[in-house]
C-alpha cells in the first residue's frame, strides 16, 4: 500500500471530536483506543493472579446503590480481607462500581470516568436498574440496560443487593480474572463505534472529548 | 391564625381556604394578588422563611397551581399560598427580589413543568435534564413508558403479576378466599 493511502486512512480513523469548540480541539487527543493482546500464557497467568489480588475500586457512587458499598467498606463486614481497597480518582482503580440506576446526566460521567480509568478494568454493575431498568423500566431519564453504554463483567441482581451478595460478585470477579475471562476493556475498543453511537443517542449535549484519556 | 386570615380577608378575596393540621393552611388567591399577598405575608406577618415552591399539573382543569410553602418562625405555622395559572399561557411573576434562593426553584419548575418565569436569573440554565428536546417531562400529557420504550433498549423477558392473584397463588392456597381487611362498622 502506499504511503499517501495509508495517511487517508489514518485520517479517516481520527476521531472527530466534535463536541468541543473547534479551538480546543486540538489540545485533546483524536487517536482511537487500542486493544490489548493478552501475553504469553504464564506471564499472562501470573498478571491475572496479581490483578485479581488487588483489586482497587473506583469509590464513584452513582444511584442509591452506593449506600451499600458503606457497611462494605466499615469494620462489619471490612472488604480489605479480600484485597479491596477504595480509590479516590478514576486513574487510580481498577473496578468501577456502577450503583443503581444511572441517568442520562450521570452516564455522562460514567463514561467519562470509565474512559479515564487504566486498563485493565473492570466493571461490577449491582441492582437491578443496571440489568433491565428495575423500578425505573418507565422512567424518562434512567437507562435502562448498561452493558449497551459500557462494557459489564459482573452484575449483581436484588434491590439493594445486601453487602453479602457484593462480596459473593467481588469473589466471582475474583475469579473471572483469574481465569482470564475478564475482556471488557479490549470489548470496549473492539466495538468502539457502537457504543459510541449508543451514548451518543441519549446524550445530546455532547460536549466532551470523543475518548476522554 | 384566623387573626392572620381575617386580616388578609379585608385585604383581598381569598378563593378557597382549608386547614389541614393545626399548623398547616391553605389558601388561593388570584394570579395578580399573589406579588402583594407574599410580600405582606413576609413583611407584616413574619412570615419570613420559604421553605419550598412546588407546581402541580391539572390537566383536565386546563390549569397550573403553584404552591409557595412559607413558614413562620414566631408561632410556628406552615402555610402554602396556592395560585392557578392558566396552562397555555404558563407564565408566573418571579418572586426572587422577597426571597433570593427561589431562583433555583423556579429554574426547576421551567425546565420540568415549562412554567417560564420572565426576570428570573440564570431560569434558562438545565437543572437535571441536559439537552432535553421533547416537552418538559412532569407535564401530564408526556408518556414516559412510551418515551422510555423508545429511547432506551428493553430486555426482554420482564413480566409483571397482579399482585392478589399472586399472593392467592403463594400464600393463601388453602383458603376459599384471600383475606381481607375488615374494618368495623
Amino acid at each position: 500500500m502506499k504511503k499517501k493511502d495509508i495517511n487517508e486512512i489514518e485520517k479517516q480513523m481520527k476521531l472527530a471530536n466534535e463536541g468541543l469548540p473547534e479551538k480546543e480541539r486540538a489540545l485533546f487527543s483524536d487517536a482511537r483506543p487500542s486493544s490489548v493482546a493478552p501475553l504469553n500464557k504464564y506471564l499472562e497467568g501470573f498478571l491475572n493472579w496479581a490483578r485479581s489480588r488487588s483489586m482497587w475500586m473506583l469509590a464513584f457512587g452513582t444511584g442509591c446503590g452506593a449506600t451499600e458499598l458503606r457497611p462494605l467498606m466499615t469494620s462489619r463486614f471490612d472488604m480489605s480481607r479480600f484485597g479491596i481497597a477504595p480509590r479516590p480518582t478514576p486513574r487510580q482503580a481498577a473496578i468501577f462500581v456502577v450503583g443503581g440506576y444511572a441517568s442520562i446526566k450521570t452516564i455522562k460521567r460514567i463514561v467519562r470516568s470509565y474512559e479515564e480509568m487504566q486498563g485493565p478494568k473492570y466493571v461490577i454493575a449491582l441492582g437491578s436498574c443496571t440489568i433491565n431498568g428495575g423500578m425505573y423500566y418507565d422512567s424518562y431519564y434512567t437507562i435502562n440496560r448498561l452493558d449497551y453504554y459500557i462494557p459489564v463483567d459482573i452484575y449483581i441482581a436484588g434491590c439493594m443487593p445486601r453487602p453479602e451478595a457484593l462480596i459473593a460478585g467481588f469473589n466471582r470477579l475474583k475469579e473471572k480474572i483469574r481465569a482470564g475471562e475478564c475482556e471488557g476493556m479490549n470489548k470496549y475498543t473492539d466495538n468502539f463505534d457502537w457504543y459510541k453511537k449508543n451514548q451518543k443517542q441519549i446524550i445530546k449535549d455532547w460536549n466532551m472529548p470523543d475518548y476522554n484519556w | 391564625m384566623e387573626q392572620i386570615l381575617n386580616r388578609i380577608k379585608d385585604k383581598i378575596e381569598i378563593k378557597i381556604s382549608t386547614k389541614k393540621r393545626d399548623d398547616l393552611y391553605f389558601f388561593t388567591v388570584e394570579k395578580e394578588q399573589i406579588e402583594f399577598i407574599l410580600s405582606y405575608l413576609k413583611e407584616q406577618e413574619n412570615f419570613t422563611h420559604l421553605a419550598f415552591m412546588q407546581a402541580v399539573d391539572y390537566l383536565e382543569d386546563g390549569k397550573f397551581q403553584l404552591t409557595y410553602m412559607l413558614y413562620n418562625y414566631k408561632i410556628h405555622i406552615n402555610l402554602g399560598v396556592n395560585v392557578l395559572i392558566d396552562r397555555k399561557k404558563a407564565e408566573m411573576f418571579s418572586m426572587h427580589k422577597l426571597w433570593p434562593h427561589i431562583w433555583q426553584y423556579q429554574r426547576e419548575i421551567h425546565e420540568l413543568f415549562g412554567i417560564n418565569f420572565p426576570g428570573s436569573p440564570r431560569v434558562n440554565e438545565s437543572f437535571v435534564l441536559e439537552g432535553w428536546e421533547e416537552i418538559p417531562p412532569m407535564r401530564r400529557d408526556f408518556d414516559t413508558l412510551e418515551y422510555s420504550e423508545k429511547t432506551f433498549y428493553q430486555r426482554p423477558g420482564r413480566s409483571t403479576n397482579d399482585p392478589k392473584e399472586y399472593m392467592k397463588e403463594k400464600m393463601y392456597k388453602n383458603y376459599a378466599d384471600t383475606p381481607t381487611i375488615r374494618r368495623e362498622k
